[in-house]
């Protein structure tokens, strides 16, 4: 166990460098290096210490039973910790090789940069347009009507939300489908023009035909976006990820191609949870 | 779920399992009976509170009613320039002169000293007089023609005419003898005195007439000073329910301060009077008995409320909404302003509303700052005296004559009236803005 709670590499010589070999293997630099992430709500330890390489453009996906802290480190990735008072995160999160937890970081910038979409669909309850146009708005993206009407309907194309919703971009965006509605949140979230898209379960609350929707969705956007998400389908893992990590009692037990985390686990404890031996 | 604690549950199953019907058809009819009760008790309960409710508004309205209707008197009056001096229209004696005039119409004869127009002249109201008298003022060159005057009549006249006093009562026990009650049946045959929705209650100030008493002045007292107290309350108490509720850490210093503000909503009324007293006026030397003064009490008696209306609508509203705007890099700020406050609008509103209308209805605090004194005239400013409405109401009702009695009611209809409007406004805002999510 102790492989799995403490840094592989010291942190300052490792940092930038991918540390697990499945990952040489791939062309794409990190966009995130974790090192020795331990996040304590209050005095009670939810993280013990996660090191991981996050690939650009892929989609990671995180695993693992309930309550083993996926959440928890995918809140670290945009700082959304911050807003819990007794939330408390050590360690350090690189983006781009830039310390996240930097006091000169600006988490509002940072969310800008790292978008997020949560479990249950989160539209404001304004109109579709309104929704779209809220964060290009208040980064002032847009300086003119014409230019954020495009950033609106780039973002909903990118989002394949545009064809359902053209003709009613100014009806109520909560008045729309789960699925839609969840799409309509990760066209939100595009709309900001993001580098990273944070997925919670994007798809726990959709039935299979809009979870199919989010997974080609997914799939088109990883040529553009980093992408994490959180998922308790092992199929959706195996489906939608290039590379998985598998979370257990808040320390990262696994990680690497999805192909090998599902087909020649090293661990025990993935092995049992992939093959519903627990959780 | 590990297998030792599946097994565990299946024995718990079995074990429950042979009796579990009986167990629960014993159950069954004590289950029901417990309805059944709990359903009678609440529709006493309910009964009780309609009873009561309607009890009041039975006493209230049979007793207010009849203020709603008044009596007015219209005649020709000669503006006799024997009797009017150009140069001092102000040293006659209208009501002689106009009292004169009408018996002299109705064909009473006076006496050789004076005592048959001295009671006539209580049966009609000297309003008549002032009017002429503010007539001759105008337009000086009415001197020696013929106005038409309207005026409500008096007060005990207006209650004879609406049966309030009757023949029944014996002479000595009522204001009214049996021969002004000859005069007043010929001056209503003749077509003189008339029936009518009474617009003094509502265009005239307060009087030592109950006649010529109206609330006017109540209501303008009252409006200024709720006007203060919103301007003070409502920005102040959402300000604070904002900080406190979204921006405050949560440490022992704020849990202190949100226990305080539980308690201040308990404060007896009375006591921000006193305080106002001491402070503001007192100590800050404020005007005694005006609505700005008024407004400042009501504000930190409202502000409680207030703050505890706003933070319970804020608190509903879901937190996912808050991540969504800070997921997609709002400031703390611009998710509040943004998204939080407009769908926490409605309930802030409707809580504030709320704790305005009572403050509408409030008196002792108003008391304890002076606000009970009898102001005939129009508040000029919120600086200067003024009465509103629940003081006006006991004021009227600790008056000795019994016309103000009834006006009392009126007051208080009026009252209740402007309380239910603002209640229904708070529900009408809360329905035309109340968003689903
Ligand atoms: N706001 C919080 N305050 C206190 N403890 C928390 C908070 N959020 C999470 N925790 C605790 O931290 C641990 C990890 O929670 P987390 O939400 O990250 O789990 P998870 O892996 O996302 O679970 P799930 O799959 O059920 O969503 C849990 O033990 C949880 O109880
Ligand atoms: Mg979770």
């Amino acid at each position: 166990m102790k492989l799995y709670t403490r840094p592989l590499y010291a942190p300052d010589t490792s940092i930038g460098k991918p540390r697990d070999p499945s990952m040489t293997t791939s062309a794409t630099t990190p966009k995130f290096v974790a090192r020795d992430v331990k996040v304590y709500y209050g005095d009670k330890p939810a993280l013990h210490g996660i090191d991981i390489d996050i690939l650009d453009k892929s989609v990671t996906a995180f695993i693992g039973p309930s309550g083993c802290g996926k959440s928890t480190f995918l809140r670290c990735l945009n700082r959304m910790n911050d807003t819990i008072p007794s939330a408390r995160v050590e360690g350090t999160i690189l983006l781009d090789g830039e310390d996240l937890n930097d006091r000169k970081v600006d988490p509002v910038v940072l969310r800008a940069r790292v978008g997020m979409v949560f479990q249950k669909p989160n539209p404001f309850p304004k109109t579709i347009y309104e929704n779209v146009a809220y964060g290009p708005k208040i980064h002032g993206l847009a300086t003119s009507k014409e230019e954020m009407d495009h950033i609106v309907e780039s973002s909903l194309k990118k989002a394949s939300l545009w064809n359902e919703v053209s003709d009613r971009l100014h009806q109520q965006g909560t008045g729309l489908s789960g699925g839609q509605q969840q799409r309509l949140v990760i066209a939100r979230a595009i709309a900001v023009g993001p580098e990273v898209i944070l997925m919670d379960e994007p798809c726990s609350a959709l039935d299979p035909i809009a979870t199919a929707k989010i997974e080609e969705l997914i799939d088109e956007l990883r040529q553009q976006f980093c992408i994490v998400i959180v998922t308790h389908s092992m199929a959706q893992a195996a489906r939608v990820s290039q590379k998985t990590a598998f979370f257990h009692l808040g320390n990262l037990v696994e990680v690497g191609n999805t192909e090998d985390i599902f087909t020649n686990p090293k661990d025990q404890r993935t092995q049992d949870y992939i093959t519903g031996r627990f959780g | 779920m590990t297998d030792s604690a599946q097994s565990s549950l299946a024995e718990t199953r079995d074990v429950a399992k042979p009796d579990l019907k009986t167990k629960v058809a014993k159950r069954l009819k004590s289950r029901h009976a417990a309805e059944l009760r709990f359903r009678a008790y609440g529709i006493l309960a309910v009964s009780v509170a309609v009873l009561f409710l309607g009890i009041l508004l039975e006493r209230i309205i049979h007793q207010g009613y009849t203020a709603f209707v008044t009596h007015s008197i219209t005649t020709e009056v000669y503006l006799d320039p024997n009797r009017i001096d150009p140069a001092d229209i102000m040293g006659a004696n209208y009501d002689q002169m106009i009292t004169e005039q009408v018996m002299a119409k109705m064909g009473v004869a006076e006496d050789e000293y004076g005592t048959t127009s001295g009671e006539y002249k209580e049966i009609l109201s000297p309003d008549l007089g002032f009017k002429a008298l503010e007539a001759l003022r105008d337009n000086p060159k009415l001197l020696g023609q013929k106005i038409s005057l309207t005026s409500p009549i008096a007060a005990n006249a207006d209650l004879y005419y609406k049966g309030e006093i009757t023949r029944d009562i014996v002479e000595a026990d009522r204001n009214v003898s049996d021969q002004q009650m000859v005069w007043m049946d010929a001056l209503k045959t003749k077509g003189l005195v008339t029936s009518h929705f009474n617009t003094y209650l509502f265009t005239n100030t307060d009087s030592t007439q109950p006649e010529l008493a109206g609330l006017l002045g109540a209501i303008m007292g009252s409006a200024m000073m709720l006007l203060v107290t919103a301007v003070l309350a409502i920005p102040i108490g959402v300000g604070a329910a904002l900080f406190l509720e979204e921006f405050a850490p949560k440490n022992r210093w704020t849990a202190l301060i949100e226990v305080n503000i539980n308690n201040l909503a308990a404060v007896p009324s009375i006591v921000y009077g006193l305080l106002g007293l001491a402070v503001f006026i007192n100590w800050l030397g404020m005007p005694r008995s005006s609505p700005l003064v008024g407004g400042v009490v009501l504000a930190l008696m409202a502000l409680p409320t207030v703050i505890i209306a706003t933070r319970s609508s804020l608190r509903a509203v879901p937190p996912s909404i808050r991540e969504a705007a800070l997921g997609i890099g709002a400031s703390k700020t611009q998710a509040v302003f943004h998204h939080v406050l407009p769908l926490a609008m409605p309930g802030i509103m409707t809580g504030t509303i709320i704790s305005l209308a009572h403050a509408l209805g409030e008196t002792a605090p108003l008391l304890m700052i002076g606000m009970i004194s009898f102001v005939p005239g129009l508040p000029e400013s919120v600086t200067s005296a003024a009465s509103v409405l629940p003081v006006q109401i006991f004021i009227w009702e600790n008056a000795s004559e019994r016309a103000f009695h009834e006006r009392t009611a009126a007051a208080i209809i009026v009252l209740l009236v402007f309380m239910i409007l603002m209640n229904l406004a708070a529900i009408l805002l809360r329905r035309r803005f109340e968003r689903r999510w």
